[in-house]
C-alpha cells in the first residue's frame, strides 16, 4: 500500500541548517548533509532542502552542496530557494537533486512551469505555496518567504500550476507556520481532493496528533516538518510508529 | 566489474551513478555500441515518456544491441517499461524482451492520485535479484504506467491494482521502483544485481 510520507525540511544558510520563527530568532541545527543523512537512516522518506542564502555565489554554492547530499543519501531529495530557470534546474539535477521546488519565480512567470515539467518531467516539478487566511476567510498566495502578499487566492493558484505541469504541491499555511499548534487541515484538503497531484502539508506540526490530523482530515499525501525534528521534540522513528498504530500506512 | 550505462535521452542518471558510488561500483555512461555488447552488466535507466525514448532508441539502434545482450541487464522505470511488449503512452511498440503489457493507471472510483508517488511495498518476491530482501520491503515509486501481471513477474505491488513491480526472463531484469532512491531495500536489489553471474 502506497504510504503516508514523513519529510524533514532542512532550510540552509551559507551551507548550515538554520531554523528560526517567521524568520527571525535564526538558530544553527548543524551540518545539512550530516543531518540529512541521519534522518535517512531514521526513516524520513525524503528530504527537503531550502536555501534562504542571498549571495552572488549562490548557485555555485548550492550546488556544491546538492552534490554532497547526493553521494550520502539513498531516499528522494528536492532542493528549493531562488530556482528561477531551466538552467538554474540542470545543475542542480546534474549534481545529483531528484526534485526541485520552486515558489516566487513561477508566480512572476507561470510558464517556467511548462518549460521545467517539459524539460524535466514534472515528477520533478515541486510547486511551493506560501498561504495565509485573510479575514474573508480566504486563503491569499504571499510571495518573497511570505513578505508579499497577492491577491490571488491559493486553490486558483494551485490549480493553475497543476495544468502547467508541477508535479506536486508543498504547501505552507503561514497562519499555522512556527504556531505548534497544528496544520491547516480545510485549505490542504481542498488542494488535496481536487487536483491530482500529491499534496505536502507544511506548517504548524507541533505533536504527533497534528500528523494523524494532517493525514485522515487534511488528506494530505505528505507532511512536512523542521523544528520538531531539528531539536529532537519528536523522533521519526516514534512519529511512525504512533501513525502506524493508528491505522495511518507509513513506512517502518 | 566493467559496468555501462545505456546513455539516451530518458532521465537523469546522476542519482543512479551515486548509488552505485555508494556500494563501491564505478560505472560509465555510454552509447557506444561496442562498449555495451563487450560490458559484463549493462544498466538501463529511464524517467521520460516512452514513443519519444523508443524514436531516439530506434535511430540509433540501440534497441536491437539492447534485445540482443547476453550478459545481465537491469531495467529501471521506463528502462523496464521499454523491455515489455507494449505500453499504452502513446501506443508505443517496446522492445518485447518482456509479454507483459504496459497500461495507465485507472484511479477512477478510488481516492489514488496518479501518478502513484512515494514507498509502497513489494511482495511475492522471487528470483535471485530479490534475494535477502524482505517481503513486503518499501521501494519508492514514481510512475503513472504500470506492467500487468504475467509470466516474468518477480514482485508485486498494489496501486488501483496488482502490477510487476519487477520483471525477470532470462538474463534480462526490471525493476518499476527507483532501486537508486529504495534506501537498503534499493542498495540490496543493486548489488544483487552486481553480484549476478556475468554470462550464462
Amino acid at each position: 500500500m502506497l504510504t503516508k510520507r514523513i519529510i524533514p525540511c532542512l532550510d540552509i544558510k551559507d551551507g548550515r541548517t538554520v531554523k528560526g520563527i517567521n524568520f527571525e530568532n535564526i538558530r544553527d541545527a548543524g551540518d545539512p548533509v550530516e543531518l540529512g543523512a541521519l534522518y535517512a537512516q531514521q526513516g524520513a522518506d525524503e528530504l527537503v532542502f531550502l536555501d534562504i542564502t542571498a549571495t552572488v555565489e549562490k548557485r555555485k554554492t548550492l550546488s556544491e552542496l546538492v552534490n554532497r547530499i547526493a553521494h550520502k543519501i539513498n531516499i528522494p531529495f528536492t532542493v528549493g530557494g531562488g530556482i528561477g530557470s531551466v538552467e538554474d534546474v540542470s545543475v542542480l539535477l546534474a549534481n545529483g537533486a531528484d526534485k526541485i521546488s520552486v515558489n516566487t519565480a513561477a508566480f512572476k512567470n507561470p510558464s517556467m512551469l511548462n518549460e521545467l515539467s517539459k524539460e524535466f518531467g514534472s515528477q520533478c516539478v515541486v510547486l511551493a505555496i506560501d498561504t495565509k487566511q485573510e479575514e474573508d476567510g480566504e486563503w491569499y498566495v504571499y510571495l518573497n518567504g511570505g513578505r508579499t502578499k497577492t491577491e490571488t487566492k491559493c486553490f486558483d493558484w494551485a490549480k493553475e500550476a497543476v495544468d502547467r505541469g508541477a508535479g506536486e504541491i508543498l504547501l505552507t499555511s503561514m497562519n499555522n507556520d512556527g504556531t505548534k499548534k497544528g496544520f491547516a487541515l480545510d485549505i490542504t484538503k481542498k488542494l488535496s481532493v481536487n487536483l491530482p497531484v500529491p499534496i505536502i502539508a507544511s506548517g504548524g506540526g507541533g505533536t504527533m496528533e497534528h500528523f494523524t490530523d494532517v493525514f485522515e482530515q487534511g488528506k494530505a499525501d505528505a507532511a512536512l516538518a523542521a523544528s520538531i525534528f531539528h531539536f529532537k521534540e519528536i523522533s521519526i522513528p516514534d512519529l511512525k510508529r504512533y501513525l502506524r498504530e493508528k491505522g495511518i500506512a507509513v513506512r517502518l | 566489474m566493467n559496468l555501462k550505462i545505456v546513455k539516451y535521452n530518458a532521465g537523469n542518471i546522476q542519482s543512479v551513478l551515486f548509488a552505485l558510488e555508494r556500494i563501491g561500483v564505478q560505472a560509465e555512461v555510454t552509447d557506444d555500441i561496442e562498449k555495451l555488447r563487450s560490458a559484463d552488466k549493462v544498466i538501463f535507466p529511464g524517467v521520460g515518456e516512452a514513443s519519444t525514448a523508443m524514436e531516439y532508441l530506434k535511430a540509433r539502434n540501440l534497441d536491437k544491441v539492447i534485445k540482443e545482450l547476453k550478459q545481465p541487464v537491469l531495467g529501471v522505470c521506463l528502462g523496464m517499461q521499454l523491455m515489455c511488449a507494449y505500453s499504452e503512452e502513446n501506443d508505443t511498440q517496446c522492445f518485447g524482451i518482456f509479454e507483459e503489457r504496459v497500461l495507465r493507471f485507472d484511479s477512477a472510483g478510488t481516492d489514488l492520485k496518479v501518478p502513484q508517488m512515494g514507498w509502497n511495498n513489494i511482495y511475492n518476491l522471487t528470483s535471485p535479484l530479490m534475494e535477502n530482501v524482505g517481503e513486503n520491503s518499501y521501494c519508492y515509486f514514481v510512475h503513472s504506467y504500470y506492467a500487468s501481471l504475467g509470466n516474468h513477474t518477480i514482485a508485486t505491488t498494489d496501486y488501483t491494482k496488482p502490477f510487476s513491480s519487477a520483471l525477470n526472463k532470462n538474463n534480462f531484469y526490471g525493476v518499476q521502483f527507483h532501486t537508486e532512491k529504495s534506501a537498503e531495500a534499493g542498495e540490496q536489489i543493486l548489488k544483487n544485481f552486481i553480484n549476478l553471474e556475468p554470462r550464462p
